[in-house]
C-alpha cells in the first residue's frame, strides 16, 4: 500500500518536472507562430538577430535601436525581438540554428561564399521583389551582385567598405616622410622606420584575413584586378607569375621586418592596439575602422587628428591602377525562408535600410551601401575623402575569403598565416589555392 | 525506506529520469555524430551518405594527425606534472603553518573562467609588453621570442597556462585523498623509526593510488579533448602549430562548413578517448589492493 501511494506520487512529479522542460522549449518556436494573425491589425513578431552589440559597436546598436523603435511606433502591431551576439558567436550561432530549421526572420549575412550554403539549403527567401519596389536603384552599383545567387537576390546590403592604408601623420611628420605613390617609395618608408626603431606596419594575423588584405592589395598591384578575380573565380589560376610575384613580396616585406613583432600570434584587435597606442605608423583596415579616427570619443581626440590615410601604392611595371580598391559590401539583412511572418519581415527589412542609409553615416560614421547626398551633412574629412575615393574606384576585389566558399576560403586564410610565417613557400602557396578552388565546396 | 528501495519497480522508476537525460544528452548525439561522419553534409542543406569516406580520409589526413600528436604531448605533460601536485598535496597535508591559505591560493585559477584566464596569460605573452618579454628584456635578453607566433614555442608557450589553471584541481583531490589516511597509520610508522620520505613512500603513495589512478585517467582524457584555452589563445595557430584535435574538429566543422568531416573528427576522438582510458585502466589495474587498517 505504502509503495503504490509513493509511485504514484513519484510518477506525477517526474511528468511535472518533463511537461515544464518540454513546455519551455517549445513556447521559443510555437508562442511567436501563434500570435501571428491572418489581419494586419494583429499582433506579430519579427525575431532579429545581429551582430552588434553594445559594447563594440555602440554607434551601430543605437542607431538599430532607434530603427526598431520608430519601425514599432509606426506599426503598433508590431513588435521586434532583438537577439545581438558577438561576429564569431554569431556566426555560430546562425548555422547552429538553420540545423535545426529556427532561423530568426531577419538576421545579418555575409556576401557570395558565405551565403551560398543557406541559399543553396533553402533558409534564405529571396527579397528581388523588394528590390524592384521602393528600393529601386537606391544602392550603390555593385552591392547587391554580391548577395545574389543565379540572378536571385537574397540579402540587401547595409554597409559598404574599401581598404586604405592608415597612417599616422605624425610619426610621419617625425621622420620626415611622405605618402607614397610607388611601391619602392612605400618601401623605403618602411626602411626609414625600421630602422629608427619604429614598427611601420600593426597587423594581427592570427585572425587571417588581416593578412589577406595586404596579400590581394599586391597580387592587385602586381597581377592586376582581372587576373587576381580570374584566379579567385576559378578560371584563373593561382599559378600566374604575378600572383606567385605577389606572394614573393608577401615574404620579404616580412623579411624586412615590416611588421609588428609577433603579428601571426596577435589578433585584429591586438594588432590594431599597437597602431592605436602610437607605436606602429601604418594600418591597412577597410572603411569600418573610420569612426576610431573620426567621432569616437573614446579614442583621444589628439591622436584621432593624426590619422590619415592613402592608397595602396602602385607597383612599377604592375598592372594595377591605384585607384583599383580590395573592398565589398559588409553585412546584409536576410529574410527566413520559413519564417511565419515572411511579408512584415520584409516590409521591416525595406524600413530597416532605408533608414540605416540615413543614419549609419552621420550616428556611426560607417559608409552606407544605399546612396547618399553628403554633401547636406556636416562629416569628417577623412570619411568625405573616403567616400569620394570610392566613387572614384575604378575597381573593387571582394575580399578574398568572403568571395570563395567556405572550404576554399579556410585553406586561403590558412595559407595566408603560413605565408606571412614562412611555413610556405609562395609555389606551393599558389598550387594550394588552386587545388581548392578546384574543389568547389 | 529498506521496503521501498527493494522494490525493483521503485529502482527502476528513480534510475529513469537520469538515464533519460543521459541518452537524450550524450548517448544519442554521439550516436548521430557516429552517423553524420558517414554523410557529406555542410550542417546546411541535404546530407549525402558517403558510407566510410570520412573516416578513410581521417585516417591519412596528415593535420589530424598532427593535432593528435599535439593532444598526445598535453597528456604526457598533463601527467608528468601530476607528480608536481601529489608532491605540493603531501606538503599541504602535513601539519606546516599556512597549508590552508596555500591551498585557497592554488583553487583560485581553477575558480577563473577559461577565457579570463586566456585574456590574462595573452597579456603575459604579448610579444612587446608582456611581463615575459619585459622581464627577459630588463635582465638583458636582447630579442625576446614572441611565444604565441613562433611555430617552435608556441606549444609549450600554451602548455603552462593549461597546466597552471588545473593544478589547484588536483591538489584538492589529492589533499583530500592524503587527509583521508588515517592519522594512526602514520604515528605508528613514525614510533618504528621511518623517515618523511619513507612515510611517503611506503605509506602515503599506496593508499593513495586509487586516487592517482583516476586523475591519471582525467588528465589524459581531459587533454586529449582539451580546446578552450588554445581556441581563444592562439585558435591552433600559427599554421596549425597549437591545433589540438578539439579544435581541428571545431575548425572542419564551423570554418570549413565540412560537418560529415568534422563529426567523423569528434567520434574519432572520442575512440582515441575509451581505448586510452581501456589501456590505462589496463596498466594501472591493481593486482592486489593494499590495505594496511
Amino acid at each position: 500500500m505504502f509503495s503504490k501511494k509513493w509511485n504514484v506520487l513519484l510518477l506525477t512529479m517526474c511528468l511535472a518536472l518533463f511537461a515544464a522542460g518540454c513546455g519551455k522549449s517549445d513556447s521559443g518556436t510555437g508562442g511567436s507562430a501563434s500570435k501571428e494573425g491572418t489581419s494586419a491589425s494583429e499582433k506579430v513578431t519579427i525575431k532579429f538577430m545581429h551582430l552588434w552589440p553594445e559594447g563594440v559597436s555602440a554607434g551601430q546598436n543605437k542607431i538599430v535601436n532607434q530603427i526598431i523603435n520608430d519601425y514599432q511606433k509606426e506599426h503598433e502591431n508590431v513588435t521586434i525581438k532583438q537577439e545581438v551576439l558577438d561576429n564569431e558567436q554569431y556566426k555560430n550561432k546562425l548555422k547552429v540554428l538553420s540545423a535545426s530549421n529556427e532561423l530568426p526572420d531577419v538576421g545579418v549575412t555575409w556576401a557570395a561564399g558565405f551565403l551560398k550554403p543557406y541559399v543553396e539549403g533553402n533558409l534564405f527567401a529571396p527579397i528581388d521583389d523588394l528590390l524592384g519596389g521602393e528600393l529601386k536603384d537606391k544602392f550603390v552599383a555593385g552591392t547587391t551582385e554580391a548577395y545574389a545567387v543565379d540572378d536571385k537576390t537574397y540579402a540587401l546590403p547595409l554597409e559598404f567598405n574599401i581598404a586604405p592604408i592608415y597612417y599616422n601623420k605624425a610619426i610621419f611628420k617625425k621622420y620626415n616622410l611622405e605618402v607614397p605613390q610607388t611601391y619602392e617609395q612605400f618601401k623605403g618608408i618602411l626602411k626609414t622606420l625600421s630602422d629608427n626603431g619604429v614598427a611601420p606596419i600593426a597587423l594581427g594575423n592570427k585572425d587571417r584575413w588581416t593578412g589577406s588584405l595586404w596579400y590581394m592589395y599586391l597580387a592587385d598591384r602586381i597581377a592586376g584586378q582581372k587576373t587576381l578575380a580570374d584566379a579567385i573565380g576559378g578560371s584563373g589560376s593561382f599559378k600566374d607569375a604575378g600572383l606567385v610575384q605577389a606572394a614573393k613580396e608577401v615574404q620579404s616585406l616580412v623579411d624586412s621586418n615590416a611588421f609588428v613583432k609577433g603579428f601571426n600570434g596577435l589578433s585584429n584587435e591586438e594588432g590594431k592596439a599597437e597602431f592605436l597606442n602610437e607605436k606602429a605608423a601604418m594600418y591597412l583596415m577597410g572603411t569600418w575602422e573610420l569612426p576610431n579616427y573620426t567621432t569616437n570619443e573614446e579614442i583621444p581626440k589628439e591622436f584621432r587628428d593624426n590619422v590619415g590615410f592613402f592608397k595602396f601604392p602602385t607597383v612599377e611595371g604592375g598592372k594595377g591602377d591605384i585607384n583599383s580598391w580590395v573592398g565589398g559590401p559588409g553585412v546584409g539583412l536576410f529574410v527566413s525562408q520559413n519564417s511565419e511572418v515572411k511579408e512584415e519581415a520584409k516590409a521591416f527589412v525595406q524600413y530597416f535600410v532605408t533608414k540605416w542609409g540615413e543614419q549609419s553615416v552621420t550616428g556611426a560614421g560607417v559608409i552606407p551601401a544605399t546612396k547618399v547626398d553628403t554633401s547636406a551633412l556636416d562629416l569628417p574629412p577623412l570619411y568625405i575623402d573616403l567616400f569620394n575615393e570610392m566613387n572614384k574606384a575604378s575597381s573593387i576585389t571582394l575580399f578574398a575569403d568572403v568571395q570563395m566558399p567556405a572550404n576554399a576560403a579556410e585553406t586561403h586564410l590558412n595559407m595566408i598565416q603560413a605565408l606571412f610565417g614562412k611555413a610556405v613557400s609562395p609555389e606551393k602557396f599558389s598550387e594550394e589555392h588552386d587545388k581548392a578552388i578546384a574543389k568547389g565546396n | 525506506m529498506d521496503k521501498v528501495m527493494s522494490n525493483k519497480k521503485i529502482i527502476a522508476l528513480y534510475v529513469l529520469p537520469a538515464l533519460l537525460l543521459i541518452m537524450a544528452i550524450v548517448y544519442i548525439p554521439i550516436v548521430l555524430t557516429a552517423y553524420y561522419g558517414l554523410n557529406q553534409w555542410n550542417g546546411i542543406g541535404r546530407m549525402k551518405f558517403i558510407g566510410l569516406d570520412n573516416y578513410a580520409a581521417l585516417l591519412t589526413d596528415g593535420t589530424f594527425w598532427k593535432s593528435a600528436w599535439h593532444s598526445l604531448l598535453l597528456a604526457v605533460f598533463s601527467c608528468a606534472s601530476l607528480i608536481i601536485y601529489l608532491a605540493v598535496a603531501m606538503v599541504l597535508a602535513t601539519r606546516i603553518k599556512g597549508a590552508n591559505l596555500f591551498r585557497k591560493i592554488y583553487l583560485i585559477p581553477m575558480l577563473l573562467s577559461s577565457v579570463a584566464i586566456a585574456q590574462l596569460w595573452l597579456r603575459i605573452y604579448h610579444p612587446t609588453n608582456g611581463i615575459v618579454n619585459s622581464v627577459l628584456e630588463s635582465i638583458g635578453v636582447a630579442n625576446p621570442p614572441a611565444w604565441l607566433s613562433e611555430p617552435k614555442l608556441v606549444l609549450f608557450a600554451l602548455f603552462i597556462p593549461i597546466l597552471w589553471q588545473y593544478a589547484g584541481f588536483y591538489i584538492l583531490i589529492y589533499y583530500a585523498a592524503l587527509k583521508n589516511i588515517p592519522a594512526s597509520l602514520e604515528e605508528a610508522a613514525k614510533i618504528d623509526g621511518a623517515s618523511a620520505l619513507q612515510i611517503a613512500w611506503k605509506i602515503k603513495l599506496p593508499l593513495a593510488m586509487e586516487v592517482i589512478k583516476v586523475t591519471v585517467v582525467l588528465a589524459v582524457v581531459g587533454s586529449l579533448k582539451y580546446f578552450d584555452l588554445i581556441y581563444v589563445m592562439t585558435d591552433g595557430g600559427p599554421n596549425g602549430s597549437s591545433e589540438v584535435m578539439a579544435s581541428y574538429m571545431y575548425h572542419t566543422a564551423f570554418r570549413a562548413y565540412d560537418f560529415g568531416y568534422g563529426s567523423a573528427t569528434g567520434f574519432f576522438l572520442l575512440v582515441i578517448c575509451l581505448i586510452v582510458t581501456w589501456v590505462i585502466r589496463k596498466i594501472t589495474a591493481a593486482k592486489e589492493t593494499i590495505q594496511y587498517s
